[in-house]
């Protein structure tokens, strides 16, 4: 790898560029644009889960006080999937305006039957969510060696059914833009992962020339996979800008965030796992099901659709059979969310593992050493089992003495991450100040940052001296950031363009090196017209598959059912670390939401009414400071890899290895995500188990496997390379 | 500390007084407290100063002259009585600094000070707030120096997409105001109602500690290629 063995700014900690600006209330986030006559936009939604709209009348609304734009989503009739559906939009001189006006709406509708949950959706019988389709689409189905026959011979055989929930993204920021046509100019203020793939759905959808579409995002308060494109609220927020000849805000509520932006879809999972008398993992079967929502969504990760995930996750046993299905249910679409698949794929692969190394009578760290084909995650599964004293600390299942029993579990991690594409534009200034100007987009991951730190490193330079500017269209082009990619598409770029610097300031000044203590003297050799300089990404300098192992240890209160986490150890690899504070960040992040994957995130449907139940944070519960394991770190510096992202292996095992510690602690497994005090107890058979405990129960679940292996069946399509792709 | 309108800092507006010079706050008080107060009066007077109380129209629904003190710096706006605390800083006063993120008492993001005590600004109506000392992000930093708890936000990376920052540092300058060498059990109770879902806490605690002078800890470790190659 070609970057600097011994630096001064590559690989330290350091304090993000722009947490001045985020810590005073500076800095100015999508939803805190203000433009001269902004008018609110907001949008009335579907307050049915299923139903034949006729028409919608904005007449009155249009009359309203202050109201400035009315518009509809559909011409004509058409049919509403899930409570929440856009209907219609307005715009106004005023919130409370606009709020007003909402009410005045007419909608004339007929209800229909709806299905919001399931392992109802999957009947026969049940309300079809696109009439004369079937909810559950054809399964995807893979097989690979004689399944059977290695069953037949395996030492040991384990099983296990497992369910995981609709987690939603729950960003800080709700979704939003501000949008304001100018002639023929559209200009968007977006919290967005992608300004240019915000730019070019602008441009598609309103009908402009993509050069004449500008999208912004100065600083976004999260996205989590969420926020690649402006969605519809963003297509409507332009749409009112035309119709009201004025600039238009529109930033969702947070209900709408719990409605309608994506989420992660849902699973229930059958699985088996045979192996050897050597402990080798010999054979695999899983059959799953799981909803993303009213449509079939976007493939996350697996071959079959929106619901299915990568099987067998990790471990390359020789006979597999994988059928995977999605079903339809009245409800929000399922979108990316950090790591697509791997959470869910991850639950019931480390599940089953952990049964059969307990039937083996192996250890599961040394079940996973035996088989992982990554050579990373072997040494880290080693190198983290004597840090966490994994040895002292494991009992065999239930062996945990008194009520609140104690108990320790493990799980890895794979990610592709990779990226490419990235450009870049450095311009030095005579007075030696140098902007860099990049369209990528911090999340909140730091690529600000790692911007200024890979300028400053290459140029030799003081970080104050490099001015960042990103998050704009009009800026050299970068991708969408997703994928764990940013760090690895953009660091070479900056890298290259500070080669391209250097050459051209060595030809303009005549010093032979025009770094450091001869920067001053190399600039003013420029005079009046700064030095522009392009870079590109290129190969060599950044790369992908990180791998990532974690434990957990877990107390459980066998009264209450209440699960403590008390600590969690993360071994992590990202290459060479381009800044280990924003790094070490991410990973605690990407720790608390796996946290929240496996003690209290669910969205709960209410099959009566089709409803969520709990769209908005006081019943949608996100892990807070008081929920915090002891969270550890140990990073392996491999400088020699290059730079590799980290924002989404560091979430996939979190909730494995929570749920391993509890199956540990108990003696018994508790099979649904999250792991609610209702469910522990109905484990431990101290409550009846109820309707939330499913894949507790094979009755509940039994019909949906059924039906899955019945399904048609599809072909399975590897997905290849982008953020879903795996080693 | 939760202020009552009807304090005698709060300018006339936002009470309404009843002729009798019995204002319709206290009369009702009097009413739900005492019954033998309410039965003295006799049940005519009691209807008649119900239908005056009913009949006032305190304020609003139209914009009614709002007077906030906002950094120390005191504004009037013209504002529906429904506009919150929160929607009168960012709208009017040209705040944004707080955020709105769940818009219900939640999250935390809005928190500004009110005499000192953190408070939702989303969950409070704007002309309840007369008469305070209103205290946002934006009257940390004094002449651009950042705060000390400012600056080890930012040292110890206390924050990731920044959203929820402005929320934190208000309640973290609140703590440390009343408790200069909070524990970390203290910190961790002080943000329970503030919510981060980039999952900064850690890092957020260790700021407060650092800012405080305590050893802030870090469970980072770093191993090198050469050692974990042997490993």
């Amino acid at each position: 790898m070609p970057w600097p063995k011994e630096t001064r700014w590559l690989g330290k900690e350091t304090p993000r560029v722009d947490g001045p600006a985020k810590v005073t209330g500076r800095a100015k986030f999508t939803s805190d644009i203000v433009l001269p006559g902004v008018l609110h936009g907001a949008i009335l939604r579907a307050k049915w889960p299923a139903a034949h709209v006729k028409s919608v009348n904005l007449e009155k609304a249009r009359r309203a006080p202050g109201i400035k734009a009315a518009i509809l989503v559909n011409e004509g009739e058409f049919e509403v999937r899930y409570a929440g559906q856009e209907i219609a939009a307005l715009a106004g001189t005023s919130k409370q305006a606009v709020l007003d006006a909402l009410a005045l709406i007419e909608v004339s509708a007929e209800p229909a039957a709806f299905v919001v949950k399931e392992l109802e959706a999957v009947k026969a019988d049940a309300p079809q969510v696109f009439a004369g389709k079937a909810n559950l689409t054809e399964g995807a189905a893979k097989e690979t060696g004689e399944v059977a026959a290695a069953f037949a011979a395996a030492a040991a055989v384990a099983e296990a059914t497992v369910s995981t929930p609709i987690q939603l993204h729950q960003p800080m920021e709700p979704h939003g833009h501000t949008v304001q046509i100018d002639g023929d100019e559209l200009t968007a203020w977006s919290s967005t992962q992608g300004v240019f793939a915000c730019r070019d759905s602008f441009a598609k959808s309103m009908n402009f020339p993509q050069s004449k579409v500008r999208v912004t995002c100065e600083h976004m308060g999260g996205g989590f996979g969420s926020k690649f494109n402006p969605g519809v609220e963003g297509l409507l927020c332009a749409k009112l800008a035309q119709a009201a000849g004025a600039p238009v805000k529109l930033m969702l509520t947070r209900a709408e965030e719990g409605l309608a932006v994506g989420n992660r879809p849902s699973s229930f999972q059958k699985l088996k796992l045979a192996a050897d008398a050597e402990g080798k993992l010999t054979a695999f079967e899983i059959y799953s099901v799981g909803t993303p929502g009213f449509a079939a969504g976007a493939n996350q990760g697996g071959g079959s659709g929106g619901a299915s995930f990568p099987a067998p996750y990790i471990y390359k046993p020789a006979a597999t059979r994988v059928k995977q299905g999605s079903v339809a249910v009245n409800a929000g679409q399922s979108c990316a969310f950090r790591a697509p698949g791997h959470p869910v794929a991850s639950v019931g692969m480390e599940a089953v593992l952990d049964e059969l190394a307990v039937k083996l009578g192996v250890d599961p760290v040394e079940i996973r050493i035996k088989n992982d084909p990554h050579e990373i995650r072997r040494k880290e599964y080693a190198l983290g089992a004597e840090k966490f004293g994994w040895k002292e600390k494991y009992r065999k299942p239930g062996a945990s003495p008194g009520p609140v029993k104690t108990g320790v579990g493990v799980a890895g991690a794979a990610w592709m991450s990779g990226g490419r594409g990235t450009q870049a534009e450095i311009q030095v200034n005579a007075d030696g100040t140098v902007e860099v100007r990049v369209g990528t987009q911090d999340l909140g991951t730091g690529s600000r940052t790692v911007v200024q730190v890979v300028a400053a490193e290459m140029l030799g330079l003081d970080r104050d001296r490099i001015t960042v500017r990103i998050g704009d269209s009009r800026f050299p082009p970068s991708g969408s950031s997703g994928g764990s990619q940013t760090t690895a598409a953009v660091s070479p770029a900056i890298f290259d363009a500070c080669e391209n610097v250097l050459a051209e300031l060595k030809k303009v000044s005549g010093l032979d090196d025009p770094r450091g203590a001869n920067w001053k003297a190399a600039c003013a050799k420029l005079g009046s017209a700064p030095l522009q300089v392009r870079g590109k990404w290129r190969e060599g300098l950044s790369t992908g598959g990180a791998g990532g192992v974690q434990f957990a240890e877990v107390g459980v209160d066998t009264d209450m059912g209440a699960v403590k986490v008390k600590k969690v150890l993360v071994v992590q690899d990202c290459g060479l670390v381009v800044n280990k504070l924003t790094c070490e960040s991410q990973i605690n992040g990407g720790v608390i939401m796996g946290l929240g994957y496996a003690l209290y995130e669910q969205r709960v449907m209410d099959a009566r009414t089709g409803f969520v139940l709990n769209p908005t944070l006081e019943n949608y519960k996100l892990p807070g400071a008081a929920d915090l394991p002891e969270i550890q770190i140990m990073l392996l510096d491999m400088p020699e890899r290059g730079v590799i992202g980290v924002g989404e292996p560091c979430t996939v095992p979190t909730a494995s290895a929570i749920a391993n510690a509890v199956a540990n602690a108990l003696g018994v497994r508790v099979p649904d995500l999250p792991l609610t005090p209702d469910r522990v107890l109905a484990a431990l058979g101290k409550v009846p188990k109820g309707a939330t405990g499913t894949a507790a129960r094979p009755d509940a679940t039994a019909g949906a496997f059924a039906a899955v292996a019945a399904a048609p069946e599809a072909e399975w399509v590897e997905s290849n390379g982008g953020c879903h792709s795996y080693t | 500390m939760k202020r009552n309108p009807g304090d005698a800092a709060a300018p006339s507006g936002s009470e309404v007084f009843l002729a009798s010079g019995l204002s319709r706050r206290t009369f009702l008080k009097s009413l739900g407290t005492s019954a033998v107060t309410a039965a003295a009066m006799g049940a005519e007077q009691v209807s008649q100063g119900l239908a005056q109380a009913n009949a006032e129209r305190p304020v609003g629904p139209g914009a009614v002259p709002v007077t906030l003190t906002v950094n120390g710096e005191k504004k009037t706006f013209r504002l529906e009585p429904r506009v919150t605390l929160l929607e009168a800083l960012r709208g009017e006063a040209g705040l944004t600094g707080a955020k709105e993120a769940c818009d219900r008492a939640t999250c935390g993001a809005c928190t500004v000070l009110l005499d000192g005590t953190p408070v939702y600004a989303c969950s409070m109506l704007a002309i309840e707030a007369q008469g305070a000392e209103i205290t946002t992000i934006e009257g940390i930093a004094k002449n651009g120096e950042l705060s000390a708890l400012q600056k080890a936000m930012v040292d110890k990376d206390g924050l990731q997409c920044g959203y929820c920052s402005p929320g934190m540092v208000m309640v973290l300058t609140a703590l440390l105001r009343k408790n200069p060498r909070p524990t970390e059990a203290e910190v961790r109770h002080a943000i329970a109602g503030n919510l981060c879902r980039c999952g900064s806490y850690p890092r957020i605690v260790a700021a407060a500690r650092a800012a405080s002078g305590q050893s802030a800890g870090t469970k980072l470790t770093f191993i090198s290629s050469h050692d974990h190659a042997v490993a």
